[in-house]
């Protein structure tokens, strides 16, 4: 291996020098080209020509990228809790992480998808999924937060979403693991697999002017695993596809008893056709359990609501809405090309890429050209499918986007590479490699009608020598290419956070225009808001202690708070005053059990303390506000539970004996 | 930092210049050279944004009764600073009080070589943080950003800074306290 490496490194330094000294015409080995640093580079105070949003896999975020510079915008707390801004922690933003389970900090956020409208990328909402506890969260992109979390009931390993139709009519969400359903008993012997367990595809309503999301209907489907998904658009409107391994139907050591049959599936099913029964009445409601969480930006405060009810349809009664398609070994990506005409599907350990025909695939079903059924479901025939297949494109095939201009680009988990193969005549055109071991890749657009085919992105999984070393956990690398030319150009790569999966990307000036910049004071309904330090006070109820408290350059009102006592609940309502873009106030308590709160312009949040101790507590801003932050500072006395000391709160009153120091 | 971004200029220059092949599309936002990589003249005065509240400067510019303070504080070159996060309490003199002054005294501040009288001058109407006008008490002195002290005299009702300049009214902006002022406050002369 060593070996190896030095001589790659030989022929690197070779070819570099002789870059340098003679400028010979680029060839395959060329892992940078000279002019690289220019077409990444975006000068101080320029934006970037893309943003970026990329899944955080194990870290339950997902982080926004400026391209083609790389450089790291912010990071939205979705999915697990975010102490650095209070998310999770404020009693505001508690309710959205709520579940059928109670609450849980953290889950495994692996695909996005942003919102479309004829099939082309609106820039109104960013959809992303979780993994591990099933739901689906809803982005706003005017503010960048997450305004809604759906979790999905009869799931389990939410992989194969947040996929969505062409003009966001649905998310849609398909279960890794089968599971008995929510409203059966699931304790049963783990090998009653076969009998008692089942997989779901769920189809979530997204409303056109707000974006709520609904649980509409769920298909109830054989167990097995399904894995990836993507909508059908053009010729096939109406129809969504779907990766499926575990044919199998294995539950334990799937490495090996998963990888047995010589094909799988995909899945292709006619959602217009379902969609038709449930209108008709033909679904059947179950009782289930699951939350529905909102963010009412009014009130800046989350709710969330236990909903109790879904339909569900078991295909296998109505076998004109699901067919199967056998795939090669073990498929991950099922994308659709941007004409709608080709659905490609990448089998983890398959020796080609198979790609289907939609307008084959039709004919099939016309003429029932099919290979038995699987579990009730008619199974087409591979070749009646087929359009044709991408021959030894190299090893491991996880995930192809597409580049608008009849091209299309896999990467290589095992071969550690992306390739480039025309969709007409299926020929390999260019493969470069990757620093190491892709899994997903992006090209902007790529999985839409309208690709933006200028750039790729490799997500890889592995970067071992990529970057100074940091110990044995490595941050993982998002690697750019140019694909403008005929052949991909490797201009950068650079440490993303968490293990990205899926990403999205879109020109920036459809998702700038309208960001938000400040909440309207005026506008804020929360219900303990304080408007205008005037109004600012202490409030006693029972054992609960309301702290109406603001925030403006550079104190807190009140900033000087006595009379709580042991035993009480003390929740701080902290209103920030600022009108101003990018003035935000931080607000911590010494000693609490919780996190801080950072409070943007015109927003009210609320921190709650429980002082478990007597004594004095100083309060700070957190956030570097203004020159005169470090003077953003109060006390909170606490006194014994028995104590007589009244509730008493001020802002600007020193002792006497200062006050005459100062006039002096 | 210029000279690492001259260096990375150069550089990349050299590289196209000695292997540009002509045959890829520039990127339009990033290809930017070292001319135009240079910092934009000014600061967060230049941020466009027309949904938050005003600061300091920006009212100052909206008022017709303040460009003799406005062309004064831009001569100073003190427009950056004071588009800045503050807070600030800025006494602001009318036109009509600058006009008060000996005949020719603006226009002698107003000369290149006057720039750091007229910055010690206009730094002498700035107070860091931003003070409400009940905050003022009778007998308070404010040290004010360019060193000096000011007396604040609180009678009537009315306040007075150094016993000479009356505060005429006070404009909340995004970024302090404006207090418009009848007159020009002089700071004391250096001993």
């Amino acid at each position: 291996m060593r070996k190896i490496l030095f001589s790659a490194l030989s022929i690197t330094a070779i070819i570099i020098l002789l870059n340098i000294s003679g400028c010979k015409p680029k060839n395959a080995g060329d892992s940078i080209s000279g002019d690289a640093a220019s077409k990444v580079f975006v000068p101080p105070g320029k934006y970037d020509e893309l943003y970026n949003f990329v899944s955080g896999g194990f870290s339950g975020q997902v982080s926004v990228y400026g391209i083609p510079s790389g450089r790291l915008l912010r990071v939205i707390p979705v999915f697990s809790v975010d102490p650095e801004n209070g998310w999770g922690y404020s009693e505001e933003t508690k309710p959205m992480l709520n579940t059928s389970h109670g609450e849980i900090p953290w889950d495994d956020q692996h695909h996005l998808d942003l919102s479309q409208t004829n099939g082309e990328i609106d820039g109104r909402w960013l959809f992303a999924n979780a993994n591990n506890t099933p739901r689906i969260a809803r982005i706003d992109l005017k503010t960048f937060r997450t305004a809604e979390i759906i979790e999905i009931p009869n799931s389990a390993g939410n992989h194969s979403s947040p996929f969505i139709t062409e003009n966001t009519e649905y998310v849609i969400a398909g279960t890794r693991f089968s599971i008995p359903l929510d409203n059966q008993n699931g304790d049963v012997p783990i090998d009653s697999y076969k009998k008692n367990f089942k997989g779901t595809i769920s189809f979530l309503s997204v409303a056109p002017n707000d974006g709520n999301m609904k649980l509409a209907f769920q298909l109830l489907l054989p167990g097995m695993d399904f894995d990836l998904s993507h909508s059908g658009k053009g010729p096939s409107t109406g129809w969504f596809f779907f990766s499926c391994y575990n044919s199998e139907q294995a539950h334990t050591l799937l490495e090996v008893n998963a990888s047995k049959r010589d094909k799988d599936f995909i899945l292709a099913v006619n959602w217009k056709k379902a969609e038709e029964y449930i209108k008709a009445g033909k679904g059947k409601k179950q009782i289930v359990k699951y939350a529905h969480n909102k963010y009412d930006e009014a009130t800046h405060t989350a709710t969330s609501v236990m909903e109790t009810e879904t339909t569900v349809i078991d295909v296998k009664d109505f076998p004109d809405i699901v067919y199967m398609i056998p795939c090669p070994k073990s498929p991950h990506g099922c994308d659709v090309d941007p004409t709608g005409e080709y659905i490609v599907g990448s089998g983890k350990l398959a020796a080609l890429i198979p790609v289907f025909s939609f307008d084959k695939i039709k004919q099939a079903i016309a003429a029932k050209t099919f290979d038995g059924d699987y579990e009730g479901i008619p199974v087409i025939k591979y070749e009646a499918a087929l359009y044709g297949e991408v021959k030894k494109p190299g090893l491991g095939p996880l995930h192809t986007e597409f580049d608008g201009k009849g091209n299309a680009y896999t990467t290589f988990f095992i071969s550690s590479e992306i390739v480039k193969w025309n969709i007409k005549d299926l020929k390999v055109i260019d493969r470069q490699p990757t620093y190491y071991s892709p899994g997903h890749l992006m090209i902007p657009g790529g999985d839409t009608k309208k690709p933006y085919g200028k750039y790729l992105i490799a997500y890889n999984k592995i970067t071992k020598d990529r970057y100074l070393p940091t110990g044995p956990e490595l941050a993982q690398a998002a690697q750019l290419f140019d694909i403008s030319g005929d052949k991909m150009k490797l201009l950068s790569d650079y440490p993303s956070i968490g293990e990205p999966h899926y990403a999205q990307a879109v020109a920036a000036e459809l998702i700038s225009k309208n960001s938000l910049k400040i909440f309207k004071l005026e506008d804020n309904k929360h219900p303990y808001v304080t408007m205008g330090e005037k109004n600012s006070k202490v409030v006693r109820e029972g054992n609960k202690v309301h702290v109406y408290m603001t925030a403006i350059r550079s104190h807190f009102s009140p900033d000087n708070i006595e009379g709580v006592k042991l035993g009480d609940e003390v929740y701080f309502h902290l209103t920030n005053l600022e009108q101003d873009w990018d003035v935000p106030h931080g607000f911590a308590v010494k000693g609490n059990n919780n996190a801080e709160l950072l409070v943007m312009p015109g927003e009210t949040q609320t921190l709650k303390w429980i002082p478990e101790k007597v004594g004095m507590y100083p309060i700070y801003c957190t956030d570097f506000c203004s020159a005169l932050h470090q003077e953003m500072q109060g006390y909170v006395r606490v006194s014994a539970k028995d104590s007589n000391v009244p509730i008493s709160f001020s802002l600007g009153k020193n002792s006497d004996a200062l006050d005459s120091v100062l006039t002096k | 930092m210029k000279h690492l971004i001259g260096l990375f200029s150069i550089i990349a220059i050299v590289l196209t210049i000695s292997c540009n092949q002509g045959t890829e599309p520039k990127n339009e936002n990033a290809s930017a050279t070292s001319d135009e990589a240079a910092v934009t003249a000014g600061g967060q005065e230049n941020v466009k944004d027309s949904d938050s509240q005003k600061d300091v400067v920006k009212v100052a510019m909206s008022s017709k009764d303040h460009t003799i303070l406005v062309a004064a504080l831009k001569q100073a070159g003190l427009v950056t600073s004071l588009s800045n996060a503050g807070p600030f309490t800025v006494f602001a003199p009318t036109n009509e009080a600058f006009n008060k002054l000996p005949d020719g005294t603006v226009d002698g501040l107003m000369k290149d070589d006057k720039k750091e009288d007229l910055q010690n001058i206009l730094q002498y109407h700035v107070f860091m943080s931003a003070l409400k006008p009940e905050s003022f008490s009778d007998g308070q002195t404010l040290g004010m950003v360019n060193g000096d002290n000011v007396t604040v005299s609180v009678k009537d009702g009315k306040t007075m800074l150094n016993n000479s300049v009356t505060i005429i009214a006070s404009i909340p902006a995004s970024n302090g306290m404006i207090y418009v002022t009848d007159g020009v406050l002089l700071p004391p002369v250096k001993k």
